[in-house]
């Protein structure tokens, strides 16, 4: 069988609007992604080493802001709905499969190392620019905060500005 | 009105609400391509702009629809998250930010959404933005100073930029559309064939027209807002307006009698109204009506609700307001408070020849010269008591 099609974007993009403008109507907050992350990486370090989330400021901002357990966190529920969603649309559209993805002309290992890197650049700066694609620029733009779409335009600014320097990656 | 959480949606069902946004957040997403990193850099290489198409309609599919719940006074704003901003985190985070998308192909929402489908480099990519996460909160103290350098605090970019929210979303609506056109002729350049895939034209004309529409209203629509605070500034409008009044023995009779069911809303300025507090009154700006708050306040049921000021006409432009959005059993002081503290506060019993009844009206208000004085100061005392404690609505927290 063929994986489907994708969705027109324009029509998609509709959707996600929508989905957005709900959440916003209903929660007050919009969509977010990276804020899971850092749930999960303040749960981890409380477990490995509790002492130290008490000390150091960064976790203690964090209490501050969010009290109890770190994983109970509308994001953290958010997240697992994305996975199951996104699940459910690669099982009706037959795009289920493990796979490594790179392009031909690059190699399994350089985007290995790639995905690791981008992704630890990406978490740090999802923290240092209070939020991600989703959270920031993109709820962002919904609210019309400042803040959000200066994210946006540096994040898209950002990443046309080294575009070239990592070309060899994908084209 | 919303927000509905946490008033309507507890916090607990919250979570529940979270789940089912992020199924139709993850669906749609990787509906849209989304769950393959060739797809999401292809609008740096100009190969694919997908992830400009779809980003751009949802973020303006979203702004119109917050600005159209705005005007028509069924979001209050003022609790809605608005992303803070720290202008030079933002700038530098977002740098960062983009260097990573072009490193590593992804960025958190859509790595989530492509691990989900079994791509390994998404899962590499996530296990990459925990540690990427992790530097950063270990290293927390190194960039404090960057993280909380300019706070400009909530603000919005209208205000910022000085122009109108309807020009603003005006500007960037027909700046996204012009984007979305010149996109696709680059795409096609690059790629030496159109996309066969957005031959749709039906669905085009579809979207631009309702996307114009969306913007000219913004001009034609007049926001509720403003027009009712016009109205309740003009004084010969408020003055003609047909609303119930309250007299000042009335008023007086309620209080000593301690009716739960009369609510009291003091529109002096802050000072004033501490100055002098009735029992049972609360202080609130003629502005605040549009909020949430006085949503929840003035729609108990059996409750009475009177407007209070100065005189009498600044009593009835909450009076007014409040009718003009829809609350019922709101009335007015007739003659205004300066009227309630000559006839009843500062009652003094006229002389009354030896031998002729006195007045019934004049009696009560005697009695009430004694008793009143004792209850506003129960009040004032409670309510400095109680007022450290007192819950403003609060804004969400969101965010990432």
């Amino acid at each position: 069988m063929h994986q489907t099609k994708y969705m027109n974007p324009y029509l998609a993009g509709l959707f996600l609007g929508l989905i957005l403008l709900v959440t916003i109507f209903i929660t007050g907050r919009g969509l977010g992604a990276s804020g899971a992350v850092k749930s999960a990486v303040v749960a981890t370090v409380q477990t490995v080493t509790p002492g130290h989330t008490n000390s150091a400021q960064f976790y203690k901002e964090y209490k501050e802001e969010h009290p109890g357990n770190p994983m109970k966190n509308w994001l953290v529920f958010e997240i697992i709905g994305v996975i199951i969603g996104a699940f459910i649309s690669g099982l009706v559209s037959n795009r289920l499969n493990l796979e490594l993805e790179h392009s031909p002309k690059s190699t399994s290992k350089a985007r290995i190392v790639g995905a690791l890197a981008g992704g630890a650049l990406f978490g740090f700066g999802a923290q240092l620019g209070r939020g991600c694609t989703s959270g920031a620029a993109l709820s962002g733009m919904a609210v019309l905060s400042t803040g959000g779409i200066i994210t946006m335009l540096a994040i898209f600014g950002g990443a046309y500005a080294f575009a070239y320097f990592f070309r060899k990656l994908w084209i | 009105m919303g927000p509905l959480v946490p008033d309507v949606i507890g916090n607990e069902l919250n979570f529940i609400v979270a789940l089912f946004v992020g199924v139709a957040f993850g669906f749609i997403l990787e509906q849209a391509g989304f769950s393959t990193s060739k797809k999401l850099v292809g609008l740096f290489y100009g190969y694919d702009f997908t992830v400009l198409r779809v980003f751009f309609t949802a973020g303006l599919v979203a702004m119109m629809g917050v600005i159209a719940f705005d005007h028509w006074g069924l979001i209050d704003m003022n609790l809605v998250y608005i992303n803070p901003t720290f202008l030079w985190s933002a700038l530098v985070g977002g740098m960062i930010m983009g260097l990573g998308f072009v490193v590593g192909g992804f960025c958190p929402g859509t790595s989530v959404c492509a691990a989900a489908i079994g791509k390994i480099d998404a899962m590499i990519f996530i296990v990459g933005s925990f540690f990427g996460v992790l530097i950063f909160a270990e290293g927390y103290p190194l960039f404090e100073n960057l993280y909380k350098a300019a706070p400009w605090g909530n603000v919005r970019i209208f205000n910022s930029l000085g122009m109108s929210q309807s020009l603003f979303a005006f500007l960037l609506t027909a700046g996204a559309l012009g984007a979305f056109w010149i996109t696709t002729l680059i795409e096609n350049k690059i790629n030496g064939k159109p996309n066969p895939e957005f031959s749709s034209k039906r669905l085009y004309i579809g979207l631009t027209g309702v996307a114009l529409i969306f913007a000219l209203s913004a001009f034609a629509m007049p926001e509720k807002r403003q027009a009712l605070l016009a109205e309740a500034a003009d004084a010969a409008f408020v003055q003609n307006y047909q609303a119930e009044s309250m007299d000042c023995d009335e008023l007086a009779f309620s209080l000593i009698d301690k009716d739960k069911n009369l609510e009291l809303i003091d529109l002096r300025p802050k000072k004033e109204f501490d100055s002098l507090m009735l029992p049972n009154s609360i202080h609130m700006e003629l502005e605040n009506l549009f909020d949430k708050s006085a949503h929840n306040l003035l729609t108990v049921k059996h409750k009475r609700y009177l407007f209070l000021g100065e005189n009498e006409i600044d009593g009835k432009k909450g009076a007014v307001l409040a009718r003009e959005l829809g609350y019922n059993q709101v009335f007015y002081l007739k003659g205004g408070l300066q009227t309630f503290r000559k006839n009843i506060l500062n009652f003094s019993a006229p002389n009354v020849p030896e031998g002729v009844k006195i007045s019934d009206t004049d009696r009560f208000r005697s009695e009430a010269v004694v008793e009143l004085p004792q209850l506003i100061k129960e009040y004032k005392a409670k309510m400095s008591s109680a007022g450290a404690t007192q819950a403003k609505p609060k804004r969400v927290i969101g965010g990432c």
